[in-house]
């Protein structure tokens, strides 16, 4: 962290925050009275407001402090949480990404219409029909700190390093004072012996009995920033009783536990949810919390750059087995079989590395969706499945805008108003629903919604009038379905305020097809739409069919792959003038790969099929010879090259030379475009 | 071996008096490249020819296990290919192609040294009597006898490309 930019980490930092404070929020909008989500806001906006004044965004940590306070009365229970707050603090969190992005920019007009709204919601409708969070915990803990409570006894230890990472526990202490009577008794029992003391450790705990009426959250407070990763226990001093003896952790738990009348709380690591709250629930987010703690941050490119050089390894190692397969050294041939082994295994966790859920993904349409209703008019329901499903992280990337246009089109187009759906017999609230799953080696995900469907005479109409068929045209339904990703489909009505981020349907199978996968379209009229993209688990390595065709090797996409056969002499003759086999009862047009590569060289005797397919589509592929499976690491072409459709990238093989990727996709629509030639001709 | 920097790759002297280039001879002709852009000089490497491709960048190498095009401005300036010698070496420099920095391998018949010209001993390429294109070319440098061709590299990777279109 030494050497990084410390704006840099905070930027980072202040997005997740806010992503955080979002979903708070969003999850608010259906449960008004959840108070674990209450608190996550606060202390979200806490600590950003916090770190924001640390690192010079002032605008930001002002702006922050009045929604913080505003959420702070919530908390307390005086303010009862509105939609109309949780809509002003919403539209107040996308304002402090502007803050953020923009520190210097002029936000003062925006800032005040901001926080008017919001003190409006905070002050005027108190009485719409919401439930005052506070009332649980009003009742409760007063029972517990009633009038009997002479004050705190506070046990805290801060983690060895916390003085690193810029807390000062003296200041922590003197907050304490601040509050009332202190007496603070330093806990040295954990100090090491001189010789193994890191002076920049902290090895202290402190015990302090904090006398005055200052209550719980108070006292929490103090210990907003370091909470996550201290010990921390908070105990009443009762006025009639002691002061509960020397407890640690562990045993406080279970004494409570026990049912003991210790009305003792214990805060350990990240739990900072009252215990008030519903037991499962708040060890589902302790849970959730301590997952997180355990991740590591890495910058994509350095994950690139490990598997780039995990790819040389592979590279390397084919290598080295060749040699020592070649060799009659037993030693040199075992090592190289523990290389073999150990760099397979490297490669495969490095795969599982670059995979994220796609959870990443859906859960930014949640926003989207919210204020999609709220523009609308339109009541949706946003459905997710397959949250857990992963995927490589470039595919995560670069699906992220045409999945966001998808989702945007079905709500904007394909879903009818409230009205509309009453009259058509459907519920009121149109379902939008996201799921991914993994199928083979390729993730399905689909977009589906109960809306009116895609109009296919509209469609027709449209793709006639822009020239894109010939009028009259006799097309498959499917065919018709995938005119709406062609460049320049858009009819005038299609055109409003939602859509036209300068991202169409053309863009979306752009992207996908560049992601090697495929566009899947189904429509009821009445019944609504699904679309489903089917993309490759991973772009980095495939399992490929080594052939050889003249002096070149070649790779094919295995997933592509159905089956291999031998050209007999008698069908290839036959053949010779049209490109058929007759495979199963059906003719599949074949290439000769030879001719089409005019490799110049003699052919093999024996000429080898592959058949490969795409959906429903096959095509033989005529080569020289089979080698057998091979992992190939893709590599891409360059630019100087991308005029050349038959290959989608390059390998390297075991011995140090390049393979090229055949492209599945383009050669059998070759082999389609042949035979369409052919049917025409005769 | 070089490995320096790479910057701009434009062919221009910008307000600089002198050029440190790497010159090498390609069909008896002294060329040279800027020596920021250039990242390695290797040994003839087995090739992958890719069918279909525009000639000029007929074939890929392998590169420290990056698959990069291997370019032979001989056949973009219209002169015929060489067999290799002993000599023979494959320059690697980084262009930028529409934006993109790639890394391209050139052919050269022989690497000679890294040296400087001088902005005083330059001469636009005349517009008659030339065998090449003249947008195929930065700029003529005199050094003693001779000329040193710097060739304009991004014209030669990117206007052949609608040129091929073309043919």
């Amino acid at each position: 962290m030494s050497d990084t930019d410390p704006i840099a980490v905070f930027l980072t930092e202040a997005a997740e925050l806010l992503e955080q404070i979002e979903i708070g929020l969003l999850d608010l909008t259906h449960r008004l009275d959840d108070k674990d989500q209450i608190d996550a806001v606060f202390r979200g906006l806490h600590t950003l407001k916090g770190s924001g004044a640390m690192f010079g965004f002032d605008a930001l940590a002002a702006f922050t402090h009045h929604c913080e306070t505003a959420f702070d009365r919530v908390r307390k229970g005086d303010v009862p949480a509105s939609q109309e707050l949780v809509a002003a603090v919403l539209a107040a969190q996308d304002h402090m990404k502007a803050l953020i992005e923009a520190p210097h920019g002029d936000h003062d007009d925006k800032s005040s219409t901001l926080l008017g709204s919001l003190h409006a919601a905070v002050n005027g409708s108190g009485n719409s029909a919401v439930i005052s969070p506070a009332e649980p915990e009003a009742t409760a803990p007063a029972k517990q700190d009633g009038s009997d409570r002479a004050g705190w006894t506070v046990r805290f230890r801060l983690p060895a390093n916390a003085m690193a990472n810029g807390t000062n526990p003296l200041g922590l202490l003197d907050e304490l004072r601040d509050l009332g009577d202190c007496r603070i008794t330093v806990d040295k029992s954990k100090l090491p012996p001189l010789d193994s003391l890191n002076p920049s450790d902290i090895h202290l705990g402190w015990t302090v009995e904090l006398l005055g009426d200052a209550d719980r959250t108070a006292v929490e407070d103090v210990f907003i920033f370091v909470m996550d990763e201290m010990e921390l226990s908070i105990e009443p001093i009762l006025r009639e009783t002691k002061p509960v003896a020397e407890a640690d952790v562990g045993t406080a738990a279970a004494a409570a536990a026990a049912d003991v009348p210790i009305p003792a709380q214990v805060i350990a690591a990240r739990s900072a949810t009252p215990a008030a709250a519903p037991a499962p629930q708040s060890a589902a987010t302790e849970q959730k919390q301590a997952k997180a703690a355990e991740n590591v941050r890495v910058p994509a490119e350095r994950l690139d750059e490990l598997m780039d050089r995990v790819g040389e390894l592979v590279i390397a190692q084919s290598r080295l087995s060749q040699l020592a397969d070649a060799s009659i050294e037993i030693q040199l041939r075992a090592v190289s079989e523990d290389i073999e082994r150990l760099s397979g295994e490297l490669r495969d966790t490095m795969m599982v590395l670059r995979m994220m859920p796609v959870a990443s993904l859906f859960g930014r349409f949640r926003r989207l969706v919210h204020d999609l209703s709220r523009e609308t008019g339109k009541v949706i329901e946003l459905e997710t499945e397959g949250e857990t499903t992963e995927v490589d992280k470039t595919v995560i990337d670069r699906l992220a805008d045409p999945l966001v246009h998808l989702v945007r089109n079905s709500i904007d187009h394909g879903l009818e108003t409230p009205d509309e759906r009453r009259a058509a017999g459907k519920p009121e609230a149109g379902h939008v629903r996201l799921s991914a799953r993994q199928s083979g080696g390729e993730v399905i995900i689909t977009v589906k919604d109960d809306g009116r469907g895609i109009n296919r005479e509209r469609v027709r109409a449209k793709a006639e009038s822009s020239g894109l068929i010939q009028p009259g045209a006799a097309l498959s339904d499917q065919e018709l379905l995938q005119l709406i990703f062609q460049p320049g489909f858009s009819t005038a009505q299609q055109i409003t305020s939602l859509s036209g981020r300068g991202v169409g349907m053309d863009v979306v199978k752009k992207t996908v097809e560049a992601l090697r996968g495929a566009i899947e379209v189904t429509s009821t009229p009445g019944n609504g739409s699904e679309i489903a993209l089917r993309i490759p688990l991973t772009l980095a390595i495939i399992d490929g069919l080594l052939v050889r065709i003249g002096t070149g090797a070649y790779v094919i996409p295995l997933s592509a792959v159905e089956e291999c056969l031998e050209l007999s002499p008698e069908t290839d003759l036959r053949s010779r003038g049209r490109s058929f086999i007759s495979l199963r009862d059906s003719l599949v047009p074949f290439i000769r790969l030879r001719e089409l590569f005019n490799t110049r060289t003699e052919p093999d005797p024996f000429q080898k099929i592959v058949v490969i397919s795409t959906g429903s589509e096959r095509v033989g592929l005529v080569v020289d010879q089979i080698i057998g499976d091979h992992q190939t690491v893709i590599k891409s072409l360059s630019k100087l090259h991308h005029d050349v459709a038959t290959f989608s990238g390059a390998t390297i093989l075991g011995d140090g030379s390049v393979a090229l990727i055949l492209d599945v996709a383009h050669l059998v629509a070759a082999g389609q475009q042949q035979e369409a030639q052919l049917r025409a001709a005769g | 071996m070089m490995k320096t920097a790479v910057q701009q790759t434009t062919d221009q002297w910008g307000d600089k008096e002198e050029r440190e280039v790497l010159t090498f001879d390609l069909a008896g002709e002294t060329f040279a490249f800027d020596a920021t852009m250039v990242q390695e000089i290797l040994d003839l490497l087995p090739e992958t020819a890719v069918p279909g491709a525009r000639p000029f960048v007929g074939s890929v190498i392998n590169f420290r296990g990056k698959v990069i095009p291997l370019a032979d401005i001989r056949l973009a300036f219209g002169m015929a290919a060489t067999k290799p010698t002993i000599d023979s070496r494959i320059i690697v420099a980084e262009l930028d192609i529409e934006g993109e920095a790639t890394l391209v391998g050139v052919r050269t018949d022989k690497v000679h040294e890294v040296t400087t010209l001088s902005r005083a001993a330059r001469e636009n390429p005349p517009s008659i009597g030339m065998r090449w294109r003249a947008d195929y070319i930065d700029c003529l440098v005199k050094r003693g006898a001779d000329f040193v061709i710097i060739p304009n590299l991004n014209e030669i990777f990117s206007a052949k490309r609608d040129a091929a279109a073309a043919a």
